[in-house]
């Protein structure tokens, strides 16, 4: 029933350090305007994506089942469905604020 | 709380891991519904309507702050469940115990910043860019609240029945929901937060 008592400990401080760096990362960039406006963008979602990623696998250790690898194909579903929805919506919305909203000013 | 219990070989008597599974799952529709929201909330953040905006209302400070509590929350989860692998009961109440404190105090904030918002004549009606921002971050606080109230009676369960095999695949439960919330609150310091501010 025990199988090898694997300590995790390090998981969680390796986790837990890494996460501090990429949130302090985040907010000095923004807070002290490391970057140019246009580059902040990119930059911030690159961190909040590693942050996300590494408590996924150290946090929440998704990637460390064994087969059959339900977590995984629930998690991977999920992303998709989740990836159609929210850039469908932006782009369905931007679309329309372009195409349909009166008052843009724009010089044609 | 073994290796058993990541794995399910759809054994249907095999109720820990199932039930581990199964919550997993859950969690993934509550990472949709969180993703629908957030996507609201990108499509109307400019959507002031003359009101306060982002960068008049948003303390970065105060946001870091937040977001480091609940971090360290989120660790502290962590190692009470160590602890439960251990069967160590009185670590895993004392873990959970700091988890509630540093998860209280992130409530504590972010109702006084809600309170603050509305003193300040930005309230949930004033603009879309509001509106949204109120069931975004609001819906985040209240499945706070409602973990918060689950470790209350998971504390209460371990300390009086122990360390069992239910209280064991509860408390599991308990840190993916924990860690979760962490997780969700990373962009929500990013895209709310941190973009609203820059």
């Amino acid at each position: 029933m025990e199988a090898e008592e694997k300590s995790y400990f390090s998981y969680y401080i390796v986790g837990f350090i890494l996460s501090l760096i990429l949130t302090l990362a985040t907010y000095f960039i923004v807070t002290l305007h490391l970057l140019a406006l246009k580059d902040i963008t990119l930059t911030i979602s690159s961190l909040a994506v590693a942050q996300a990623t590494v408590q996924l696998f150290l946090f929440l250790r998704i990637g460390q089942e064994k087969k059959p690898h339900w977590k995984m194909t629930v998690f991977l579903f999920m992303m998709l469905v989740l990836v159609i929805i929210v850039i469908g919506s932006l782009w369905i919305m931007y679309s329309l604020n372009y195409n349909v909203m009166p008052g843009e000013m724009d010089v044609r | 709380m073994t290796e058993e219990s990541l794995v399910w070989n759809g054994d249907p008597h095999d109720s820990a891991s199932m039930i581990n599974v199964g919550f997993w799952t859950y969690i993934m529709t509550d990472c949709i519904l969180f993703g629908t929201l957030f996507a609201t909330y990108i499509v109307l953040q400019n959507s002031v309507f003359s009101g306060p905006t982002s960068h008049e209302l948003f303390s970065p400070p105060y946001a870091l702050a937040e977001t480091l509590i609940l971090l360290g929350s989120s660790f502290s989860c962590g190692l009470a469940g160590i602890a439960a692998r251990q069967n160590n009961k009185n670590k895993v109440l004392f873990w959970y115990f700091i988890t509630f404190l540093l998860g209280i105090s992130f409530v504590v904030m972010e109702v006084l910043e809600f309170i603050d918002f509305n003193d300040r004549g930005a309230s949930w009606k004033r603009s879309g860019f509001l509106s949204a921002f109120y069931t975004l971050v609001g819906t985040h606080g209240s499945h706070i609240c409602v973990g918060l109230f689950w470790m209350i009676v998971m504390m209460l369960q371990v300390a009086f029945k122990g360390l069992t095999s239910f209280t064991l695949r509860r408390l599991s439960c308990l840190g993916v929901f924990w860690h979760f919330l962490d997780v969700v609150w990373i962009f929500i310091f990013t895209y709310v937060y941190m973009r609203g501010v820059q």
